[in-house]
């Protein structure tokens, strides 16, 4: 065991001098690796690569084509970029929910025909007009949802079914009022203005393309409908049993899709007043082209509007470019159908890899040198040296408990812990038989500390900081902060609060372990040694959290100093003992109690005698010292071995010391046979007796103190008798 | 079933052998619903045939029979061939392209003077090439059956418009006149292509119902995941249904060639990949996968291609026929998922 071993840090020490270790030690503090894994985890990664396929088209045809970029091709481009924008908006709009829309081209036909046939033959007023062409698309969209969305219809084949109703219907039409329309000629400034007009040299199509991507984009990230719309397409199954009503959502999508069909049917019409057959063919290829190459994903659940227009512009450029290049017939099939399989072929792979390409960078260790580890074993005269005194410990609540990591004890001697339950659990006095819920968080609540009224604080990791009342209401303190400038996590939101304690003006400090890792992910922090935990503190009386010390590797036991000037931290990866100030000359600096322990730091709790218990959650060992210093030994691990397999430090045997103020020894507690108490995350002195939690324990230890004071209460202690 | 079932162990190498007879009761005797479709159908094309055959002076003739047949005929060949990737819960959009394209493929190699042999390999290896590229992209990259068969068959479009002809109509040059007895031959009164489709029938429905593989495309579409934990080579077996698809789109597409002495390249266009679908899903063949047989295609094909040769005969307009077959298929598809409803909790997720 590690007790046993002979002074592992002598080794170390030698080899720490060497020039090559020093400056391995600069390539890490110098690159931020984490950096890239933080920027792959973003949501907004996903856009970057078809944000740079539209400009590599773009410069691509633009050198290619001689006038490409002269304002009268752009106006025109954009111009019709106004109409199929919108088409792509609403094909998109229906992936999203996890559908697909193949009558947008012969719906498109049929705006045209109507705008048409109203303005030419009728002669309605324009807005008449418009209305019967979005209500007339909008019944086709309608007809989709209907079929899809009610009757659940599979989309692909029913759309094409009513790609060819609706293609038929209007080739009918057409063919009976062609001529008729050809010989209309409606008088309308306003009509001339959609065709034709432009808004400080932007078209009028660009415009309404522009307000309906805002307006959708609005939808589908800020509101009710939109996140429905977004949690079918991500998970139908998921979406159905949360209560959303699937149907009408999707129905919702179609009819919406119908709509915007209409509107581009409606501007193509006054732009080019043309009743031929071909308005509208093969546009929902090219849309659907447009829609997957902008990134939106097959099958539903990632679309928004910048994909679209991405989309958009990468296919019209292509399209158009082919047209103005004179390219040989089938070309254009071949380019379509070739960025069709690319983009598909992007989208799945992405889609399937990312996670992995995410968890093979995302860990990024860096040096972590240790000092040498003073010796534990027998013999060795060491104040750590090992003893068997927690061996006979009274034992609470085998088995009925799960993850104590934290213990307290109130006025009336109850004691408290937390579960893997998310239960704060009482064990009622005098001999600790009867158990109840004394309030459920959720979470996994660790670190436990009484107010000055008797509130229980609770850090839930997962959640934030919570306290309890004595009438046992649960209520959230904080679970968020200032976010660190320039982070590229968002740091601001409290994911593993780990320990408390309360100074004697009632701010409460509390430490966060990890910001890079979740609650469940917590020993991963380890590979890494990068410093990513802090200590914060919460005013009650403004409710305000800030963050006051960054860069702890693990923050974890927080006491306050008993003159109630400083703060004492634990520094789990790190095997330091840490003192903040936060009154006096020394306010806001930190400086350092024990720079090298034996073991990793767990929860730290004053003593009746004026010194500190510290639980040592595990030793260390020379494997896990030598791999804190070989950052690349420790990377090239997480990318190649399955986690299981990882070096992880020990957190199954460990101690509980007792220093004083000036960070020395004064006595160590084992368990050496490691029969009840192997891994101790806490422990709270309380009339003479200790108390023992461990998180991955199913029992609290009591162990009596030989000559402590018998009458010692931490809460009598920090807020005076009652 | 459980209690006959038997999954004997067979050697080292680790392959399962079933017992086929079990698995095979589901396609033989159905769910009832199956059945029922089937004889619907069946019994609705009866109905309609004496129908037409009295309603309609020019129906029930030996020319207009003989050509119902044939044009049945194509369209039931293609069925079949769309019958094996639907029951592998894929689809292949592709197939009138690929049928095109390679037929067109071929006879241009024909017209440049090679000899028919190594034309019709060419146009087969092309075929086999794009099932290939087809599988792959839908069993390797897992890309959805739809949208890859979708591109596919715009991409190699625009291949034959772009590398093998101009025209729309490519025909056969002299040369080839001695094929043209596959598409308009006869034996014994009976034309060649109906042989055809009966060959195929044949061999599909012998493929499917006896050979291994054919039983492992059913269990394929059944449940895609299961077929895969079972230790069935899935993405293979994705890979052939689609190769199997276009070499007998090619097949079809050399009988209509050689039928009227002409590849018109226009049908990609046309709306002739709708009715083969119509057939699959109207014959009782469910979208869904791992449900039906030939005998499903060969009740649909012989209702559709009635009732194309029907409405051919009345006279009725492109446009208005088009309507018509989406409406039964539309029809079709509503009764496929009534009697195939979607499961909320089972149904896969971007399934469209």
């Amino acid at each position: 065991m590690t007790a046993n071993t002979p002074n592992p840090g002598a080794a170390i020490g030698a080899r720490k001098k060497s020039l090559a270790s020093q400056l391995i030690r600069l390539r890490y503090d110098l690159i931020p690796d984490h950096l890239l894994g933080e920027i792959l985890a973003k949501k907004w990664v996903e856009n970057v690569a078809p944000f740079l396929f539209m400009v590599l088209t773009i410069a691509l045809f633009g050198s290619l084509i001689d006038g490409f970029f002269a304002p009268s091709s752009i106006v025109n481009m954009v111009r019709q970029l106004g109409e199929f924008g919108l088409i792509v908006l609403a094909m998109m709009l229906v992936i999203g929910a996890g559908g697909i829309d193949l009558s947008v081209g012969s719906n498109f036909a049929l705006a045209n025909f109507v705008a048409l046939a109203t303005m030419h033959i009728l002669g309605w007023p324009v807005w008449a007009a418009l209305m019967a062409t979005l209500a007339a698309c909008a019944f086709v969209g309608l007809l989709n949802g209907f079929l899809v969305g009610l009757l659940r219809l599979r989309a692909f084949l029913t759309t094409l079914v009513t790609l060819i109703i609706v293609r038929a219907v209007v080739d009918m039409l057409l063919l009976r009022h062609a001529v008729s329309i050809s010989a209309g000629f409606p008088d309308s400034l306003v009509w001339d203005f959609i065709a034709m007009g432009s808004v400080f040299g932007i078209p009028f199509s660009a415009i309404v393309l522009l307000v309906a991507a805002l307006v959708i984009h609005v939808l589908l990230t800020r509101t009710r409908p939109g996140w429905r719309i977004m949690a079918v397409g991500g998970s139908r199954r998921s979406a159905h049993n949360s209560g959303i009503s699937v149907r009408w959502t999707v129905f919702g999508t179609y009819v919406g899709a119908g709509v915007l069909v209409g509107m581009a049917g409606f501007m193509y019409a006054a732009r080019l007043s043309s009743a031929g057959a071909d308005a509208g063919m093969g546009l929902e290829l090219a849309a659907l082209t447009a829609a997957v190459l902008g990134g939106n994903a097959l099958g539903g659940g990632r679309a928004s509007s910048a994909k679209a227009i991405m989309g958009a512009i990468t296919v019209l450029v292509v399209t158009n470019s082919v047209i103005r290049m004179g390219m040989p017939s089938g070309v254009g099939s071949i380019a379509l159908g070739a960025v069709l399989l690319l983009a598909a072929t992007l989208d799945v792979r992405f889609l399937k890899n990312r996670y992995k390409l995410l968890a093979s960078v995302y860990v990024s260790p860096v040096v972590n040198e240790l000092p040498p580890a003073p010796p534990t074993q027998a013999g060795s005269g060491s104040a750590y040296e090992v003893n068997d005194r927690l061996h006979d410990v009274e034992l609470i609540g085998l088995g009925e408990i799960e993850a104590p990591e934290d213990v307290i004890l109130d006025r009336n001697d109850n004691l408290y812990c937390g579960s893997r339950q998310g239960d704060i659990v009482r064990f009622l006095a005098p001999d600790y038989k009867k158990k109840e819920i004394f309030a459920h968080i959720g979470g996994q609540p660790l670190g436990l500390a009484f107010d000055r009224d008797d509130n229980l604080y609770v850090c839930v990791g997962g959640m934030g900081l919570y306290y309890i009342t004595p009438e046992r209401e649960v209520v959230k303190a904080t679970d968020e902060t200032n976010r660190t400038p320039f982070s590229i996590n968002d740091d601001s939101r409290l994911r593993l609060a780990d320990d408390l304690d309360i100074a004697p003006d009632g701010r409460v400090f509390f430490s966060e372990g990890t910001i890079r890792y979740e609650m469940h992910d917590w020993p991963v922090d380890s590979i890494e040694a990068r410093g990513n935990g802090r200590i914060l503190c919460y005013d009650p009386r403004d409710g305000s959290t800030k963050t006051v010390v960054r860069n702890i590797r693990f923050a974890n036991g927080v006491c306050v100093s008993f003159d109630g000037k400083s703060v004492l931290y634990a520094e789990t990866f790190g095997c330091t003992i840490k003192r903040y100030w936060i009154e006096g000359p020394k306010a806001g600096t930190v400086e350092t109690i024990i720079g090298a322990l034996p073991g990793h730091p767990d929860n730290i709790n004053r003593a009746s005698d004026g010194n500190y218990w510290l639980a040592l959650v595990g030793m260390r060992t020379p494997a896990m010292d030598l791999a804190a210093e070989m950052p690349g030994f420790r990377r090239r691990m997480s990318r190649r071995v399955a986690q299981d397999e990882w070096i992880y430090p020990n957190i199954n045997t460990g101690c509980v010391v007792k220093f004083d103020e000036e960070g020395n020894i004064l006595e160590a507690l084992w368990d050496q046979a490691g029969a009840n108490h192997p891994m101790i995350t806490s422990m709270r002195e309380h009339k003479g007796s200790l108390f023992l939690g461990g998180l991955s324990n199913n029992r609290i230890g009591r162990y009596r103190l030989k000559d402590a004071d018998p009458d010692w209460t931490s809460c009598d202690h920090y807020w005076g008798k009652k | 079933m459980s209690d006959k079932q038997t999954i004997k162990h067979r050697g080292a190498k680790g392959e399962f052998h079933f017992a086929y007879d079990d698995l095979h009761q589901p396609a033989d005797d159905g769910v009832d619903m199956k059945i029922h479709q089937e004889l619907i159908v069946f019994i609705i094309w009866a109905i309609s045939f004496v129908a037409l055959s009295v309603a309609l002076p020019n129906f029930f003739t030996e020319g207009n029979l003989i050509s119902l047949l044939r044009s049945v005929s194509v369209l039931g060949i293609l069925a079949i061939g769309m019958a094996i990737v639907v029951i592998g819960r894929g689809i292949d959009l592709a197939m009138v392209a690929t049928m095109a394209v390679s037929v067109a493929g071929a006879i241009v190699l024909l017209q440049q003077g090679y000899s028919i042999p190594v034309a019709l390999l060419a146009g087969f290896v092309f075929a086999v090439l794009v099932g290939t590229v087809s599988g792959i992209l839908i069993a390797y990259v897992e890309i959805p059956a739809l949208f890859a068969t979708l591109a596919m068959g715009l991409f190699i479009y625009g291949v034959g418009r772009f590398g093998f002809f101009n025209q729309d109509i490519v025909l056969i040059p002299p040369e080839g006149g001695s094929l043209s007895w596959l598409g308009a031959g006869r034996v014994f009164g009976i034309p060649v292509s109906i042989l055809f489709l009966l060959l195929f029938a044949g061999l599909v429905a012998l493929f499917l119902r006896y050979a291994r593989i054919g039983r492992f495309i059913h269990a394929i579409g059944d449940n895609p995941s299961t077929a895969r934990i079972t230790g069935l080579p899935v993405r293979k077996l994705y890979v052939l249904s689609y190769i199997l698809s276009s070499t007998i789109a090619y097949c079809a597409g050399i009988i209509t060639a050689t039928g009227v002495g002409s590849m018109n390249t226009r049908i990609v266009n046309s709306t002739m990949l709708y009715d083969v679908i119509l057939v699959v899903v109207i014959g009782g063949i469910s979208l869904s996968g791992g449900k039906g047989g030939v005998r499903n295609v060969l009740v649909g094909t012989l209702l559709i291609g009635t009732l194309l040769n029907a409405m051919t005969i009345m006279d009725i307009q492109y446009t208005v026929q088009n309507v018509i077959k989406s409406m039964i298929l539309l029809i079709a598809i509503i009764v496929d998922s009534l009697l195939n409803p979607r499961d909320e909790q089972t149904a896969q997720q971007g399934d469209i």
